[in-house]
Parts: structure tokens; sequence; C-alpha cells
């Protein structure tokens, strides 16, 4: 029988919760200290999920970066193919908040969105207004 | 072939540059670093000293008194921060007493002016916060303070503006005697040159030993220092020493000319002429030495600490001039305290000797005033929204703490030997010298920096070499 | 000079939430003064989720947290000016900023919030010995330069620190391709959310090295290493524990100060204990019209909290600016007017207390920090200001296990919560009624402590 030792993330407590898993199932899950505990172990050992957060390159917008995430949680083995396969990726401005960037991130059915809108840099008025010095 | 080729771009290298360019010759400072002010002239007490303690007789006591003579006029001509708040070295013990009484008779001897000894009371008027151990002082108006890299970087500019060719990232590695002169083997290639002036610090021993028979000796002697928050800057408003001791000065504490209170330095002797680290045990020295003279110092405001090495020559004096052996080789060695108050004055004494040996004709185009960088908060508010409505960027504070414009920034890069690193852009304008230490500015300075000099974010360094800022992009390491 | 109602000093999440509580009660004459190129402040960079699950029961980014904010106060034509630095403040609320497009510039403020949040503890301030190679940084200057500017400070990484910057670094670190090979406290645990330890650090095999500090820096001129060692009960360094990391790279994550300056330029008297101005009830602090919020104020681990209490602050200010403009000016009561003994109050505070006969204004409790709590925001009562409830926020001074957070008025306990847990690292609030402190009445003071049962 696989034993797996969590540190639960419900509050500052932090139980340590022993989960004994048979095969997929869960036997037993033991060391939380309330409901919250157990809902988290269970979870955590079958189907740990997370949302990834992290950047895209932008071309010609008022920022070099536009920060993203993945719409929902994606399996948490999953995170590093989400970030390989947006290594690739580069939009160009305008791009809108909620906007796609990447559609089906690896493969998880899941949607990388921009979570931040950046505009067309305007090279007469924009941040560079000031090199007539 | 040059005429005077100078080896080290420190406070005297750059002051004997720009007293020589008041003649016509081909003159050139090579400098191992990336800038200007990067060795000893960069880490020191940036005290201009009254002139009481060198042995009468020696160069240090004549160029110390001549420097902080000239310190004003050169100031007001370079446009360099320098306020004489007057020195004070406390006794605190009565037995210390007669320690107070023979540097009064020195100085005098040393022909300073105005030196007398303050009793308690008077003391306790004029510096509220000097420990209560303190029994006496000898009080010195003419001491005073100025900005290091200040000086530096102006007599650099001032001498550039004047003629003299900078080269940067350039190391002198051999010397040898032609028969025209000097032959000069660097890691920027062969230089040759009728004249050599050694100005090149902790290392200027190599360098004299090379080109003569006569062997001297520098020991690098570390100094750590403790600079605090501009919030703690008036606790004390004169240069507070204690009585000097057998490796120096001692610990002083003292306002900077940029309003914050430094504390320091430490005294010890090492080997490694780039030990410029901090310890633990020299901080605690610094922050236990500094209570002795002065009470409830804010050490919570303390926002970093350093460490500088003093070139200390075993003559226990300045070396300057030529060895017999080594005719056109003038040292400018052994330059430790008062060393940054005696630039001015060795500047003058070396060129002079130096226009004199090659017989230079006077430069009649020398311009003596240099402008520094703009400091808005200068002007009154008139004044300055009129120079931003002429320039926006000096409207745009980058660093937070300082209240340094991006105008001032970019100033510091396009002048003569701008500055290209964040360390260079910080000595020049106090942009990220402040409380939170360049955490704000420096992406902004970056930034700045990459789109003036056209420079890659990878090129980018903190203070030239292999000190880079920034590795490469996002996810370059995520492989594939 | 330009004359406003109210002047709000910072752009970040807690000017945004102050001035659209402002607006909400019908104040019109606002100016919010932001020194970045857009509204939203520190949220701008902090792209990880997690924001605004007690606000809008949903995890938000930082940018969309921000967005929810700075769409509002646009549709409401709250005016604001960015590129805009406060240079001044003067305790007759004269404000001072300048602007590559305004210049520089005076306003008359009526009312003056303070937004400015607060700023990272650098190397300098931990007395770090060694050299000063490139490649330290603090958390957050690596988090803008990552996280805004795409770039990477550097490749392989140790952190020191465990608040929730240093954890969140971690993993945009590791996301972004470099290698994080350890992250020292120097306290016995951690100031992060257990979230963000499993998160950040177990989800990617970072260890956490708690109770351990730096002791040395290697490197000249780029950083090539540092030395770890534990410490004991006094931080000290124990000797032989040393273990060294090559790394190019050390992110600082060692504590967050507010940034006060122009609050002591204006005559602020501010705690030493949270390094922020002394407030009352109405968040207005020991300078009449002048309201504090945000990080500047205490710095806060949860957004959501800090938006709420800028509400609070807005409102009042909205208020105080209402009454002031009527004929009943003066009667309101500022923070500090029944203190004997301000600390760090400043000259103005004190000749104003000076002035007062004592306890001659009735109804002012002082709010202390009893056992067991380090402060308290509010710090003062005025009875007259007060709702019908009062939410005092604290923190804990160390870890408490199944303990109870209880708030007396004189004998009388007003407030009692049991919790398994308190941690300093989490801000912690006790809710008072009305009702029941009358009850109490006469008293001088609120106590709140933690009782360990």
């Amino acid at each position: 029988m696989e034993k797996k030792i969590l540190t639960c993330i419900g509050c500052p407590m932090g139980c340590q919760l022993t989960v004994e898993l048979d095969g997929e199932q869960i036997a037993s899950i033991s060391g939380y200290t309330c409901k919250r505990g157990k809902i988290y172990g269970e979870k955590e050992v079958t189907h740990p999920t997370r949302i990834v957060t992290t950047t895209v390159r932008v071309v010609h917008g008022t920022a070099q970066m536009v920060p993203v995430k993945t719409k929902e949680d994606v399996p948490k083995d999953k995170i590093f193919d989400c970030i390989r396969e947006l290594k690739e990726v580069e939009i160009e401005a305008p791009v809108r908040a909620g906007e796609p960037v990447l559609k089906n991130v690896a493969g998880t059915g899941v949607d990388v969105i921009a979570v931040k809108s950046v505009e067309i840099q305007q090279m007469e008025h924009g941040i560079h207004s000031s090199r007539n010095l | 072939m040059y005429d005077v080729i100078i080896i080290g771009a420190g406070v005297c290298g750059c002051a004997v540059a720009r007293e020589l360019s008041r003649f016509q010759g081909k003159i050139c400072v090579l400098e191992r670093q990336e800038d200007v002010c990067c060795g000893t002239s960069k880490a020191n007490s940036g005290i201009v000293h009254a002139g009481f303690d060198a042995v009468p007789g020696s160069m240090k006591a004549k160029m110390n008194l001549e420097g902080n003579l000239r310190m004003k006029e050169l100031t007001e001509e370079l446009d360099v921060l320098f306020e004489q708040n007057g020195s004070l070295v406390v006794c605190t013990e009565e037995e210390q007493r007669q320690g107070l009484e023979d540097l009064l008779e020195r100085g005098r001897e040393n022909g300073v002016q105005g030196l007398r000894i303050l009793e308690r009371e008077e003391l306790r008027k004029m510096e509220p916060n000097l420990s209560e151990r303190v029994a006496a002082a000898l009080y010195a108006p003419t001491g005073g303070i100025v900005c290091p890299f200040g000086l530096t970087i102006a007599l650099a500019e001032n001498a550039c503006r004047n003629g003299v060719e900078f080269r940067f990232n350039t190391e002198v590695q051999k010397i040898e005697k032609t028969g025209q002169g000097y032959r000069l083997e660097t890691s920027k290639g062969v230089f040759e040159t009728r004249t050599v002036v050694n100005a090149a610090g902790v290392y200027a021993d190599l360098f004299h030993n090379m080109a003569s028979g006569t062997k001297i000796h520098i020991t690098p002697r570390k100094g750590e220092y403790q600079l605090l928050d501009r919030t703690a800057g008036k606790h004390v408003h004169c240069t507070v020493f204690a009585l000097p001791g057998k490796y120096g000065k001692g610990v002083l504490v003292s306002p900077t000319v940029h309003g914050n209170l430094l504390l320091g330095p430490t005294a010890v002797d090492i080997e490694d002429r780039e030990g410029t680290d901090t310890t633990r045990e020299g901080l605690e020295t610094v922050a236990a030495k500094s209570a002795e003279t002065v009470k409830d110092l804010p050490y919570r405001q303390v926002i970093t600490s350093f460490a500088g090495l003093r070139a200390h020559e075993d003559g226990d004096d300045f070396l300057l001039g030529e060895p017999e052996d080594a005719e056109g080789f003038f040292d400018c060695a052994g330059i430790e305290s008062p060393g940054l108050t005696s630039a001015p004055a060795i500047g003058i004494y070396l060129a002079e000797r130096i226009a004199s040996r090659l017989g230079l004709d006077k430069n009649l185009e020398f311009e003596p005033r240099r402008k520094g960088i703009l400091n808005p908060s200068d002007l009154d508010l008139e004044q300055r929204k009129e120079l931003i409505r002429k320039e926006p960027a000096y409207g745009r504070i980058l660093c937070r703490c300082e209240g340094i414009s991006e105008g001032e920034i970019l100033d510091a890069i396009r002048r003569p030997l701008g500055a290209r690193s964040l360390d260079g852009i910080k000595r020049r304008t106090r942009a990220g010298m402040g409380r939170c230490q360049a955490g704000f500015c420096s992406p902004k300075v970056m930034e700045l920096l990459v789109r003036e000099c056209g420079t890659d974010w990878t090129e980018l360094t903190k203070s030239g070499g292999d000190s880079w800022l920034i590795s490469g992009r996002n996810k370059e390491g995520i492989q594939r | 000079m330009k004359q406003h109602a109210i002047v709000i000093i910072g752009g970040g999440p807690a000017g945004l939430a102050a001035a659209i509580s402002a607006a909400e009660q019908g104040e019109k004459d606002i100016l919010i003064l932001e020194r970045d190129r857009e509204l939203g402040g520190i949220l701008n960079q902090c792209i990880h989720n997690g924001f605004g699950l007690h606000t809008f029961q949903e995890e938000l980014t930082g940018p969309e947290y921000a967005a929810r904010y700075i769409e509002k106060v646009e549709r409401m034509g709250i005016p604001y000016l960015t590129d805009t630095m406060v240079l001044d403040l003067s305790s007759e609320k004269v404000v001072t900023a300048v602007s590559p497009t305004e210049g520089i510039f005076q306003i008359q403020a009526q009312a003056v919030i303070l937004a400015m949040g607060c700023r990272e503890r650098p190397r300098g301030a931990l007395n770090l010995p060694g050299y000063r190679p490139a490649g330290i940084y603090t958390a957050g200057t690596a988090q803008r330069l990552v996280n805004v500017e795409g770039r990477m400070p550097g490749r392989e990484v140790v952190i020191l620190g465990s608040g929730d910057i240093g954890l969140i670094m971690a993993r945009r670190m590791t996301l972004e391709g470099a290698k994080v090979k350890v992250v020292a406290e120097l306290m016995p645990y951690s100031g992060g959310l257990k979230r963000n330890i499993v998160q950040c650090l177990e989800d990617f095999g970072i260890p956490l090295k708690l109770s351990h500090t730096v002791v040395a820096i290697h490197g000249k001129e780029r950083l090539t290493g540092v030395t770890l060692a534990q410490v004991d009960h006094d931080g000290r360094p124990v000797p032989r524990t040393e273990e060294e990391y090559s790394c190019d790279t050390l992110l600082l994550s060692v504590g967050l100060i507010p940034e006060n300056e122009l609050s002591k330029n204006a005559g602020v008297a501010l705690s030493s204990a949270t390094s922020g101005p002394v407030v009352d009830e109405s968040f207005q602090t020991s300078v009449n019209g002048i309201f504090a919020c945000g990080n500047v104020l205490h710095v806060h681990d949860l957004v959501d909290f800090v938006s709420e209490e800028a509400a609070n602050a807005g409102r009042r200010a909205a208020e105080y600016v209402r009454e002031t403009s009527g004929e009943s000016s003066e009667k309101r009561m500022k923070c500090g007017e029944s203190r004997k003994d301000l600390p760090e109050s400043q000259a103005a505070c004190e000749e104003w207390t000076a002035k007062m006969p004592e306890k001659e204004v009735s109804g002012i409790l002082d709010i202390l920090p009893g056992d067991g709590v380090r402060y308290t925001v509010p710090s003062v009562l005025h009875l007259a200001q007060m709702g019908e409830t009062l939410k005092i926020r604290f923190r804990v001074r160390k870890e408490y296990k199944n303990s109870c957070v209880t708030v007396h008025a004189g004998d009388r306990q007003l407030f009692r919560r049991r919790k398994q847990i308190f941690v300093p690292g989490e801000m912690e609030e006790a809710v008072i009624r009305r009702e029941d402190l009358n009850a109490a009445l006469p008293a001088d003071t609120i106590t709140i402590r933690i009782e360990e049962v």
C-alpha cells in the first residue's frame, strides 16, 4: 500500500496529512484537524491541479510582457508542459485582458488567457517622449 | 607616443590629469575598471582633513594643508559638493588630554589655522549627541566633507573636456624603460609614453617596482564603514574623531555632504588587494567604536555597509615624484588618508614637475570650470517648472528615495565619460544610494541604459567586468 | 494653488479603494496621484493568482484584481495623474508633486489619504557581511524584472526569507527557467502562507530551511555562492553548521517597511510597532484631515484587507470633508488627542496635545496591545465617531496554538474567539460592538490579548 504525506494548505496549522493509497483508491486518511483537511487530502492525492501563471512576450506593445494564466486548473504534472508550450508563444499588441493567447494548452483542454491589457506602442507619444533631451 | 600616461583613474590620477591639461600634451589615463573612481577613491570617509595629524615636514603634512586650502575654490570651479563643517577630535578620559595638546601643537606646526581646545560645556552646546564620556576636544574649523565620487568624476570630466584621453577596462601588465621613455603592455595593447604617473592605489608598489630598483611595499589596509539613512544625518554636525591610534585616525562619525551619517572605518592590514569584503567583526567594531564618542546612534537606520582599502606604504608617507633610478616615472604612491584632501595639491605638485621635465607649453584654451549634473531640487518652483517644460524627463522621478529624475540619469549617461553601469549612475546621481538601495529604481535605470547605449540587457553590469545583472530572457532556461 | 477636497497619494489597491469609496459617498473633488506609469501599484507585477477570495469570492491574479478597481475608477470618472511623484506634504495639507507633463505643482487639499505602500528591506539593512557583487536583489525587484521586463536576474538562485514574496518568486523563477536551490528562513517558522509553501516550494521540490541564514557572500563581481548556517534562539549563527551553496543570485525577502517619509514631513505621528501612522477608528492620523490606509499604515498579507480598510478610510475622509466644509468645522477629534505619551509624536502633535487639558475630552479610548499582541490598528477610538461595530486588526507576537483572542474594556469582556492557531504572519481581527462597549463604560482603554488555554 502506498503512503503519501502532505501538508494541508487550509490554514496556518499546516496539518501533516497521511494518505494511504490502495492503487487509485484512498484506503485511509489521517492527521487532519478539520473537514477541510480531509477534502484537501483526498483531492491532492487523487488528482492534484493548479492554476499556472506566467508571462508571454508581446511585440509592438507598451509592455514587453503580458501576464497570462490557465483559465482553469490544470493537472499538476502538466505545469512544465504548459510552460514549454508557452515558451514559443509571442503575441502582437494590442492584447485584451481575458483574451486567449494559447488554446488547449498541453492537451489539457484548458486555454491560457491574458490577465492584463497591453496597448500598441505609439512611438511618438509613448514612454519615450523625453528622448530629445 | 604619449607625453604622459597616468595609471589609475582614482582621485589622484584624475587630479594629475586635470592639472596636466593646463598644458599642451598628449595625455592618457589608463584605468583597469570600467569607470573612474572604482578603487580606494570610492570607499573612504569623504573627509577634508584640517591637517593636524601628519608628521610636520612630511609630504602628507604639506599636501594635506595645501589641499585643504585649495578645496573650496576647486569644488566651486568643478561644481562639487563641499562643506566646511569642522572637525572634532574628542578624548573620553582626562588622561588623554595630553594627546589633544600634542595634536594641537602638531597642527600649529603644520600651519593649520583656527585650532583650539574646547571644554565639555561648550562641546555639549555644539554637539549635544557627543558621548557623556567626552571630556574635551580639539576643534578644527577648517575640517570639511566632500563627495569623493563627485570630486573624482568632476576632475576626470574636466580633464577630458580639456583634451585628456581616458581608456577604461585597460589593465597595465608590464612596464619597461625604453630610449624615449616607457613601454606599457596592457590588456588592450601596447602604449609608448615619455612619462608615466603611477597612481595605481593599492597596486602602485607593483608598478613602481617594475620601473625602479629601489623597492617599495604597499599594504592594503581595510576600512569598513556603515552608512545611515538621511533621517540620521543631523545626529552630529562636525566630523567626530577619536584620538588617533597606531592604525590611523580611528573610527569617525560624520555627516556626509548628501546628508547621510557615516560611521567608520576600521583598520586591518590584509594581503588581498581586492579584499573589499565587510566582515561581521568589522561591522561590530564600527558600531562599538562609534558609540564611544557619540551617543544614541540610530543603528536601525543603517542602509548599507562597505569596505575600502587604503594604500599604506611601509615608509608611512606619500611617495610623490621620480625615484632616482627611473627618470620620467612619477610615483603617486602610498596615498592613504589624507589622500582625498591632498589630491588637489598632489595634482598640481606632480603636473608642474612633469610639465617642466617635458617642457610642455601652457594650454591657452584650458577651461577650469565644469558644470555638474543639474539637480532640480536646487531650483525654485518656477525654475523647476520651466526646466520640466523644456525637458519633461526632469519631471519623472525614477529614484524615489533620493528624488532623482530621469533627466539627471540621462545626463549622467550622455555627458563626457558618461556612466555605463548601475554603480556609475549611482555615483554620478545618487540614484540607488538611498534607503531602498536601488530596489525600485534599478529596473528603470537598466531600461534607460539599454535604450541610451544600445546595449543588450545581458551586457548591463553593476560595475563592469563580470558583474552582469541579467542572465537572459524569461524561459530561456526551459528545455524543450 | 490648485485646490481639491481629497488628494490620495498612491494609486495602488489602497488608493483606488479609498477613492472609489469616497466617490460613493458623493465626494466629487478627488485626485489620485500615482508615481508609476499606470494605476494598480505593486499588483501589476504580482501576476500569480490568489487575490480576491474575500472580496470577490474568486481567485484573481494581481493585474485582474487591480483592473476591477481601475475600471471602476474610470467608470466613475475619478480624476487621477500617473507618472506623478509627490515630493512633499505639509501639515497644512499642501501637496507638492511633479510629473513630466504637469511640471511641478502644489495642491491645497482639504483631506489627504496616505496610500503610498511599503518598500522592501534591502541587504544593507541586514548587515550581511561580505563583498557587494551583482546578483543580490530584493524579491520584489526580481519580480519586476521577470514579470514586467521579461528579464531573468540569474540562473541559480538562493532565497533568504520565506515571506510570501520570497515564496512566490521561488515558483516564478522556477517556471521561467531558473534553478532555485533553497529558501532559508531566519525564524523557526515561515512568515508565508501554508498554501504558498506547498504550491511554490513543495510542488517543485525546493527545500525550506528554517532557523537558517546567510552568513557569507561569495564572489567579487557577480555572486558565485552563499554560505548558510543554522541560527540559535537569538538569531546568532551556530558554529560548524555552515553549508555552502553555489548560486549566481540571492533574492531577499526579509521584510517590508511602510514608506512614511511624506507622513513625517507632514508631522504625522508614527507607531514604532508598525512603522506606520498612529490612527483612530476613522483611519485619521495625528494630523487633522490626514488619513492612512493600506501598507503605508501597516504591512498586510492579503490585499482584500487593504481594500476593505482603504474603503473605510475613503468614506471617513469624505465625511471629514463634508463636516469641515460646513459650519461645524473642527468638531471632529483627531487621533492622539487623548494620548499623553505618543512615543514618536511630532512637534505639531505634541503642541496640540499639550494645549488640551487632560481628560477634558471624554469618550476617547486607547486601544492597547496586551499579552501576545504586537500592535493594533486602530490604536485610538473616539466613541462619538464609532459605528455599530469596530474591527480591530492586529498581529500576534509568536505562534499560539489552541488559544483565545479577547478584547476587554476595563474588566468587561467585549469579544472572545478561540482559534486553533495564531501565527505572526497572518493578520488577525476582532470585532467589538458599540452596544457591548457602552455597557463597559466608563473606561479609558480597550485591551486586546491572547489567552492560552
